[in-house]
């Protein structure tokens, strides 16, 4: 495997935040180039000029500390291109500097706590999108909230869910319950369909907004159509 | 008023725009906000189908003439309502002010509302300019932009304790339509911009004001949902929703408007064409035609005649005391609650 696919491979594993998506299928990478030495640089595009400065920062940073755990690659750099927030994050990102550093006088603290929010997010919207595909299985409502992390079937929504799980510190063990609140606590049988009303809002929410994203970045940057993933 | 297979609607678009983001209305060192700011609504304007796309130069810079036509001539408009969004740290003369949108509105006054705006960090100077707005134009309305920059700032809040002053001042000068567009940036730079839960604050602390949240709180959707649950005073501007998604994204479309009618409820959502980004004509043609695809979203609320005329025009004309001719009107009925039992769950939700 060459260096630049293992590159891809590391920036296929950051998401954006706020969409819960690989940066790579949004196709926010718009190029990466290795040279000869092992130097890396990442182009990166959003949708708009301008979309969420905590976002995009958040992105910038990610995609560079995935490249550089990479043991075969030297110096490293981030370029987030047309945005109204370029030139503050490129310079920090580059410096390895925080978001605070970024745009000093202008947040209160780090974005652990954003981050956090939309990883609950995330995962109530990939939850109830497993939910709904049992049910619709022929699954009752008491076989799904009896299932436990192992029975899960091994497909990309799991494999997220249970990072995601990791990082908000929810158990997940082979014999953890398979759907959980975002505090961790199990679901009812019979609190299941009222949970899955507000779990498929925010589903919704998520997919139509990669929806809207994906379309703009194809009409401003003239890409074939994108196929569309609503269920 | 748009008729069609023997019905006819009486048409209020919640969301017009007169506004001139051509490069001579650009502030020195400020291009590149100025030149995005439109560039980005254009590529919104790509969502719609391709015979309504304008090009960059006309889309920057339209003619009163374009305007009538496309508003009221085809685009069946019984009465227009200017969002005015000023901006005036990027264009010179402003983006869309309420003294252009009303010099419009002198001209039709039959067919046109001007909203005015305020924004907390004015202060003092901004009451007063409120208070003469209200006098002059007749105000009903005002359209917040938390997202807008100004002098170093990237944005407010209507939880700040200088917009209390200012909701105030809209419930003594009868402005009782509030309308929020959230935008990607507000102080301070690290938490959610486009959070709406202090539309939720405001309109607890003034429930005699209605509080239209824009473009339905996208890319919030979910908490504008669950907020309208709760607050009997919040309503959905469809602005963005027909405009961005009915043609490109139908499937996507299909269950954004059964949420939104099974949260929300249809008497809460107004139509907003958000022209020039969209032309309102083939979005109310293709709403009146619109229903679910399949079956597939048969737990939603049905779409009826009904709720497609409240839409299109009949609750905003309720919000801004606009009258609706006899045969236009419904016959009296009780409104589809929103779903309140569900939304209790919600606080452990997200």
């Amino acid at each position: 495997m060459s260096i630049r696919a293992r590159v891809l491979d590391a920036l296929a594993t950051v998401h954006d935040p706020e969409l819960d998506e690989p940066i790579t299928s949004l196709r926010f990478v718009s190029a990466c180039d290795v040279s000869a030495d092992g130097d890396v640089e990442v182009r990166l595009r959003l949708p708009t000029p301008q979309c969420a400065p905590n976002f995009a920062y958040l992105m910038a940073a990610d995609a560079r500390d995935a490249v550089r755990r990479l043991p075969e690659v030297r110096e490293v750099t981030i370029r987030l291109d047309d945005h109204y927030t370029a030139e503050e994050i490129n310079a920090a990102v580059g410096r390895g500097a925080g978001f605070d550093e970024a745009f000093p006088g202008e947040t209160r603290g780090d974005l652990d706590a954003l981050r956090e929010l939309f990883q609950r997010k995330a995962l109530i919207a990939r939850q109830a999108r497993q939910c709904e595909a049992l049910l619709a299985a022929g699954a009752t409502a008491e076989a799904v909230t009896a299932r436990r992390v192992a029975d899960l079937p091994d497909e990309p929504d799991t494999r997220r869910c249970l990072e995601l799980r990791e990082r908000l510190g929810i158990a997940h063990e082979p014999a953890a319950p398979a759907f959980v609140r975002p505090d961790g606590e199990p679901i009812a049988a019979d609190d299941l369909r009222r949970w899955l009303r507000t779990a498929s809002l925010v589903r919704m929410s998520l997919e139509v907004n990669g929806g809207i994203c994906r379309s703009l970045l194809q009409v401003r940057h003239g890409l074939s159509n994108p196929e569309e993933v609503a269920a | 008023m748009y008729e069609t297979n023997g019905e006819k609607y009486f048409i209020v678009d919640g969301h017009l725009h007169f506004w001139d983001a051509s490069p001579a209305n650009w502030v020195k060192g400020q291009e590149q906000y100025a030149k995005g700011w439109i560039e980005c609504f254009h590529a919104y304007q790509g969502l719609g189908p391709p015979e309504t796309h304008w090009t960059i130069e006309k889309f920057q810079k339209y003619s009163e003439a374009d305007f009538v036509k496309d508003v009221f001539e085809e685009g069946y408009v019984d009465v227009g309502i200017f969002q005015s969004t000023y901006l005036k740290q990027w264009y010179t003369d402003g983006f869309n002010t309420l003294e252009k949108n009303a010099a419009l509105m002198e001209k039709y006054p039959d067919k046109l509302r001007a909203n005015g705006r305020w924004d907390p960090r004015e202060g003092e100077v901004g009451l007063k300019q409120l208070e003469e707005d209200a006098k002059r134009y007749g105000l009903k309305g005002v359209k917040l932009y938390t997202a807008e920059w100004r002098n170093g700032s990237r944005g407010w809040t209507l939880k700040q304790p200088e917009a209390q002053f200012f909701l105030e001042k809209c419930q003594e000068l009868g402005i009782k339509n509030i309308h929020v567009h959230k935008g990607p940036t507000i102080w301070p730079l690290d938490k959610d911009a486009f959070d709406v839960s202090d539309v939720d604050f405001a309109a607890t602390s003034f429930p005699e004001l209605n509080f239209i949240v824009e473009h339905v709180g996208l890319p919030r959707i979910e908490d504008l949902c669950f907020m309208a649950t709760q607050e009997p005073n919040v309503y959905a501007g469809l602005g963005v929703v027909i405009g961005g998604l009915m043609h490109a994204r139908p499937r996507f479309f299909a269950k954004v408007m059964g949420e939104l009618l099974f949260w929300v409820g249809e008497d809460k959502m107004l139509f907003g064409s958000d022209y020039a980004i969209w032309e309102p004509k083939w979005q109310i043609e293709g709403f009146v035609d619109w229903d679910y695809p399949d079956d597939q979203y048969s737990d939603y609320p049905a779409v009826t005649t009904a709720t497609r005329k409240k839409i299109l025009g009949l609750n905003a004309a309720k919000l801004y005391g606009i009258e609706v001719p006899q045969e236009l009107q419904l016959p009296d009925e009780a409104g589809t609650p929103a779903a309140k039992d569900d939304a209790q769950l919600v606080g452990g939700a997200t």
